[in-house]
């Protein structure tokens, strides 16, 4: 008699639950475009068996617009407030890392006082970023709103910030090639210096509220772990590389900027769980506010902007370049080729969040549901650099 | 497994990084050499960058190009471990003038003339790849392979099997320039809707007649509307009977 061949009866029949109902079958969910947690549009095809993920394929392009052709079709300034549009949380950074990769294709230095403003604010942006970060992510836990309002009440203050300086609270298009759009004044400096020396306050009380919060320990130790190894092969930049570990931090290993002149140290994750990604982001904003008072305590008067660099008609010589910085969510690069035009020949973003999305699946394999949100949440995506 | 205890202040489970310096990196010639010793048969040309970012590149034949990149990952004084940007570029066909000086007798006195030549080089498609080292924290090691032909040959072997995270970017590249990925665990398009035909980021792209966005459509909107649409045949109204028969 064939083996494999019985009766239902001859086996031991397992105990009926909910749980091994579905056992053997897998369920395809679609989470998201619209789920309140995939921080914007962003879809994944789920296969569960029960609560647990079996499969996940990310499915991006709800918020595509082409970007990169269309920063082909523009001058080179033209794209730079179309910059502020990728990652709209800091659209700070988003200009240095344009700036910085053209004044590295034609040629261009940037004065001092610029160079100072630069780490200002691109500091600043990270303080900001992280806090929200934080915030949402409790909030994709379960912690509906207050701790998210606490993360919002100190972003204001920084967003203000950039309001008096540039305009705009998050469109802010401020950096220009060899320098900044805007100076800022003696009370403006005061005024951030007075901002940022109150931020520990708001550190401690953040830390204090969450990080020993039992439910937050459960909900995140040991949850979605990345090696070191997967971290680098799969190109994962930023804290989230961090947390696995890695001590890459493209401030420290480029140097670009002013940062040679600071000091601050990098934090290292451990285990490289969520728990690991959201200290990352804690101990990196006290490491900011480190660089934000040096900055402040060194920034002298001076010209802002490279009288050299043309405004109208500016056209790099034909070539290429590729220019990068650590933006809180990871490196940002621009890739750019000229072909001595006045619009780039190829005008490339490495975006961080949707390459740091590589792993999403395999982080999230053998976990629940519920478990994918939280891990989503550590990885902190913008789907407006995701899609482009 | 038990949860971490957490001792009083954050940072205790985590620590902070030593502060070690960038090695020194090869220049891209002793790079070049020391993969063709290694890669037998590789043919690298080096891509001279004309701007000032001093950057240049490596061209790599498609044929070796799994193995010299497995080289340049795994190679200890490399070690470029971390693949950071990958990305497209579409060359169209295009035309080279080189002007030449050139000593000719004109009228029995010696005389230096400028001789343009024309060199017309058939476009092709290029996938660039920005790689660093995490290990030894240097870079951008940057390497490109070409497609024979920006048509039916646009074709290239996936280095995703090496560097991870060249899956979602070889994909774009996929979606948006149509390059074909041999050996790509899944190759989809990522951006674009899966129906969509074309590769919107080609140099030749012609965007589609979309004239519906129009808020109030007027002359010669509408005449492009018109052709747009084919004209329907004349119809009698026995289609309406016919067609739920069909179905």
């Amino acid at each position: 008699m064939d083996a494999t061949v019985q009766t239902i009866e001859a086996m031991e029949r397992p105990p009926v639950t909910m749980a091994s109902r579905l056992e053997g079958e897998l369920l395809e969910v679609s989470m998201g475009p619209q789920h309140p947690s995939t921080h914007g549009v962003f879809r994944m095809n789920v296969a569960l068996e029960g609560e647990i993920v079996r499969k996940l394929k990310p499915v991006f392009g709800y918020l595509h617009r082409n970007h990169e052709q269309i920063g082909e079709h523009t001058s080179y300034l033209g794209s730079m407030p179309y910059t502020d549009r990728l990652d709209y949380f800091c659209s700070m950074s988003n200009n240095w890392a344009y700036a910085l990769s053209v004044e590295k294709l034609a040629g261009i230095e940037v004065p001092e006082r610029a160079e100072y403003l630069r780490v200002i604010l691109a500091e600043l942006t990270r303080l900001q970023n992280h806090a929200s970060l934080l915030g949402f992510l409790l909030s994709d836990m379960g912690a509906w709103g207050t701790p998210l309002m606490y993360a919002f009440r100190e972003r204001e203050k920084i967003l203000d910030l950039f309001e008096s300086l540039a305009g705009s609270r998050m469109m802010c298009d401020y950096m220009r090639f060899g320098g900044c759009r805007l100076d800022a004044s003696e009370e403006w400096l005061a005024r951030a210096k007075q901002i940022v020396d109150r931020f520990p306050e708001f550190l401690d009380e953040f830390e204090e509220l969450i990080l020993g919060n039992e439910i937050v320990i459960g909900r995140t130790q040991n949850v979605g772990k990345l090696s070191a190894e997967l971290a680098i092969s799969a190109g994962i930049t930023g804290p989230m590389l961090r947390a696995s570990g890695v001590n890459y931090d493209v401030r420290k290993v480029d140097g670009y900027g002013f940062y040679p002149r600071f000091k601050f140290r990098i934090p290292l994750g451990n285990h490289g769980d969520t728990y690991d990604r959201l200290m990352m982001r804690a101990l990196e904003m006290r490491e900011s506010v480190g660089i934000l008072k040096q900055a402040f305590a060194q920034i002298q008067p001076g010209p802002i902007v490279n009288p050299k660099v043309k405004v109208r008609a500016f056209r790099p010589p034909a070539g290429e370049a590729y220019g990068r910085i650590e933006a809180p969510k990871g490196e940002l690069g621009f890739y750019l080729i000229s072909d001595g035009g006045p619009n780039p020949y190829r005008y490339r973003v490495r975006p961080p969040s949707f390459i740091n999305l590589t792993v999403l699946e395999d982080l999230c394999l053998g976990h629940t549901v519920a478990d994918v949100m939280v891990i989503l949440g550590s990885v902190d995506i913008v789907m407006g650099e995701v899609d482009r | 497994m038990p949860l971490r205890n957490l001792e009083g202040k954050a940072a205790g489970s985590l620590d902070f990084a030593r502060d070690d310096g960038a090695w020194m990196m090869e220049s891209l010639d002793q790079i070049k050499s020391r993969i063709e010793a290694a890669v037998p048969g590789a043919k690298i040309e080096i891509v001279a960058n004309g701007s000032p970012s001093q950057q240049d590149s490596l061209l790599i034949d498609n044929e070796h190009a799994v193995a010299t990149a497995r080289f340049l990952r795994v190679d200890p004084a490399l070690r470029l471990d971390f693949c950071s940007n990958v990305t497209g570029v579409d060359w169209l066909d295009r035309v080279v003038k080189k002007t030449i000086k050139v000593k000719t007798v004109v009228e029995g006195v010696e005389k230096e003339v400028d001789q343009t030549t024309e060199e017309e080089i058939p476009g092709y498609l290029e996938a660039v790849y920005h790689l660093y080292s995490m290990t030894h924290k240097h870079g951008p090691v940057i390497i490109r392979t070409r497609t024979a032909d920006r048509a039916e040959c646009a074709r290239l072997s996936s280095l995703t099997p090496v560097w991870r995270s060249a899956e979602f970017q070889e994909r774009e590249i996929y979606d948006l320039y149509g390059i074909h990925f041999d050996g790509h665990p899944d190759l989809r398009r990522i951006l674009m809707w899966d129906e969509f035909e074309d590769h919107p980021m080609r140099k030749d792209y012609v965007q589609p007649d979309d004239f519906e966005w129009e808020p109030t459509p007027h002359d010669d909107v509408l005449a492009r509307a018109k052709h747009h649409y084919p004209p329907r045949p004349q119809m009698d109204g026995a289609e309406g009977i016919v067609e739920p028969l069909k179905r």
